[in-house]
């Protein structure tokens, strides 16, 4: 999907730009994933939007990672010219998750952004309309971390070695 | 009394003598074919402002599958999209066999080939019939529609349900195609293409037809891109983004066909884009009968047993393949840590799939990128300054479908 040479100058050219902001990349099945800190976040998708030519948002979602005591937000981009693709990470802490609306880029972002807002709790700074989406809007959790599990934890007729978180 | 300039689309002035009205447009309304809810400021009958409300049937899939083992998600992915649910399960499957790196043989993609562009038709017979159906041609709706219950009879014979179809296994299908789903599947192709042809004589060229749905909800390709619009409506508006084309899966590299595009994203373009996609889909279906012949005959899944479930009888009499079922069952097998993104060409554009595994049973995180979710929110925008008749087809050309929309 993705040839290596593209890989390494995104790669290079945001390592050179964005040299505090740089944490690390990896490529799991041939996926180009930046690992990046979540200041400048905005002002990178907006260099990759006009030096690089990802100006198609596939997606957007958010991802709770207890153990890191983070909750990630991945955004992932699309080169339709090219037809590249790359996927950015960054990393907020399970306190208190803020970061820039991307709104201010994409349009698409504002309902992919109070979906994230819904089940994550991160707050979008500057977005236009941040309130919940799919769920209720007197709820006051949210849902999709992973302190919520599904089923009550307090049963002892179930193992979950055997079923699972 | 209000001046007849002042009511020219886009040229609403919110003088204070002026009086709005507001307007329920659903949640449940015959004509918006699903569960939306917009609220609608009026002027007269021209629409100054929409707001939709979202997430009436929302049944939190991505948290469900947060703690459903594989095999057990497939049944979620029906109820998303439920007007194409094949195409969603092959999609997940394939997200799942690239996570667990199992090459498919050949003839079973040519089966999922066939069998996906059977249910992009059946999506698109909803989408232009109900088009029809909402501008006064109810003709065409209940005409075709016996093609559509023919597919689903087709599905039918194949996996045994017909709506919400669970069809295919993680690595291959569940089962060979029976004889009798063979010669529904020849005698619909048939009779399917001089229906669509009647179908296209009666709206394709009627100048009712066009002098309702030309310059009906236009959308720029600059506003498509920007909304992520993906799938026929980002073609009807002249981008020819398909992910069969642009990232091949499934084999469809090896398939000659077109991908039809508009040029100005109207109701009429995408109602055109949709009608040339079933042609296309009809050719696809032909070449990959052809390709289906030369392969042998009694293959229908890849050889992994640890995520196939072995027919019963040999569970019963096999030692192996009992071991296999509970291995299955239980979700014993060892599966590899990652992130995986895969997308298919649904019925309504790009249906990605993003899955974290750790290792589990289970998915660690997954998300679905339903497209209806990402491009309904451009559609206030769309019909801002239109008639109240004109977002009613808006609404329906876009074919916006309640379970992706909220998962």
């Amino acid at each position: 999907m993705e040839s290596v040479e593209t890989e390494d100058r995104i790669v290079t050219l945001l390592k050179e730009k964005f040299a505090e902001d740089f944490i690390s990349f990896e490529t799991p099945y041939h996926f180009l994933t930046i690992h990046l800190k979540a200041e400048n976040i905005v002002a990178i998708i907006r260099f990759l939007y006009d030096n690089e030519k990802f100006q198609y948002l596939t997606t957007l979602c958010g991802i709770h990672y207890p153990e890191l005591k983070s909750i990630a937000v991945m955004y992932q981009l699309h080169n339709l010219v090219e037809n590249k693709r790359v996927r950015l990470k960054i990393f907020l802490p399970e306190g208190k998750p803020e970061v820039k609306t991307l709104t201010t880029v994409f349009p698409a972002a504002n309902w992919m952004e109070r979906e994230t807002y819904d089940f994550f709790g991160v707050t979008f700074k500057g977005h236009p309309n941040l309130k919940r989406i799919l769920n209720v809007e007197d709820m006051i959790m949210f849902p999709m971390r992973k302190e919520f599990p599904l089923e009550d934890q307090t049963r002892e007729d179930k193992n979950n070695a055997m079923f699972g978180r | 009394m209000q001046d007849v300039k002042e009511i020219v689309p886009g040229q609403v002035t919110s003088k204070e003598e002026k009086q709005y009205t507001y307007l329920n447009l659903g949640p449940t309304h015959p004509a918006t074919h699903g569960i939306f809810q917009n609220v609608l400021k009026m002027d007269g009958e021209i629409i100054v402002e929409a707001t939709p409300t979202i997430g009436y049937i929302h049944r939190a899939f991505e948290k469900l599958a947060e703690r459903r083992p594989f095999y057990q998600i497939t049944p979620l992915t029906d109820r998303m999209n439920y007007c194409s649910s094949p195409i969603n399960n092959m999609g997940w499957h394939m997200t799942v066999e690239k996570l667990l790196n199992i090459e498919i043989p050949k003839r079973v993609q040519y089966l999922r080939v066939i069998i996906m562009q059977l249910s992009r038709i059946s999506d698109h017979i909803i989408c232009n019939t109900i088009i029809g159906q909402d501008v006064g041609a109810t003709t065409g709706f209940l005409y075709l529609f016996q093609f559509r219950e023919r597919i689903y009879e087709i599905f039918e014979e194949i996996c045994g349900a017909r709506l919400t179809t669970n069809i295919g296994r993680i690595g291959g299908m569940e089962r060979n195609f029976s004889d009798k789903a063979w010669d529904k599947l020849y005698k619909w192709l048939e009779d399917f293409p001089p229906a669509l042809q009647e179908f296209s004589n009666l709206l394709e060229r009627n100048r009712i037809f066009m002098d309702r749905t030309i310059n009906c909800g236009p959308l720029s390709v600059d506003m498509a891109l920007a909304y992520s619009f993906s799938g026929p409506n980002l073609r009807a508006a002249g981008v020819d983004y398909d992910v069969r084309v642009m990232n091949p899966y499934s084999s469809y590299e090896e398939f000659d066909f077109m991908v039809p595009v508009g040029t100005q994203g109207d109701t009429y373009d995408r109602f055109m884009v949709r009608q040339n996609e079933m042609r296309e889909s009809l050719k696809i279906i032909h070449q990959a009968l052809e390709k289906v012949k030369k392969e042998p005959k009694d293959i229908y899944k890849a050889n992994v047993p640890e995520f196939v479930l072995p027919p019963k009888e040999e569970v019963y009499n096999n030692m192996e393949a009992l071991i296999y079922h509970f291995k299955n069952v239980m979700g014993e097998t060892d599966v590899p840590k990652g992130e995986v993104y895969h997308s298919v060409e649904g019925g309504n554009g790009e249906l990605g799939f993003y899955l974290i595994s750790d290792g589990g049973r289970t998915p660690y995180r997954l998300h679905f990128r339903r497209p209806c979710f990402i491009f309904y929110q451009a559609y206030p925008e769309m019909i801002k300054g239109t008639m109240l008749s004109d977002a009613i087809i808006t609404m329906s050309s876009m074919n916006v479908i309640a379970g992706e929309l909220d998962a």
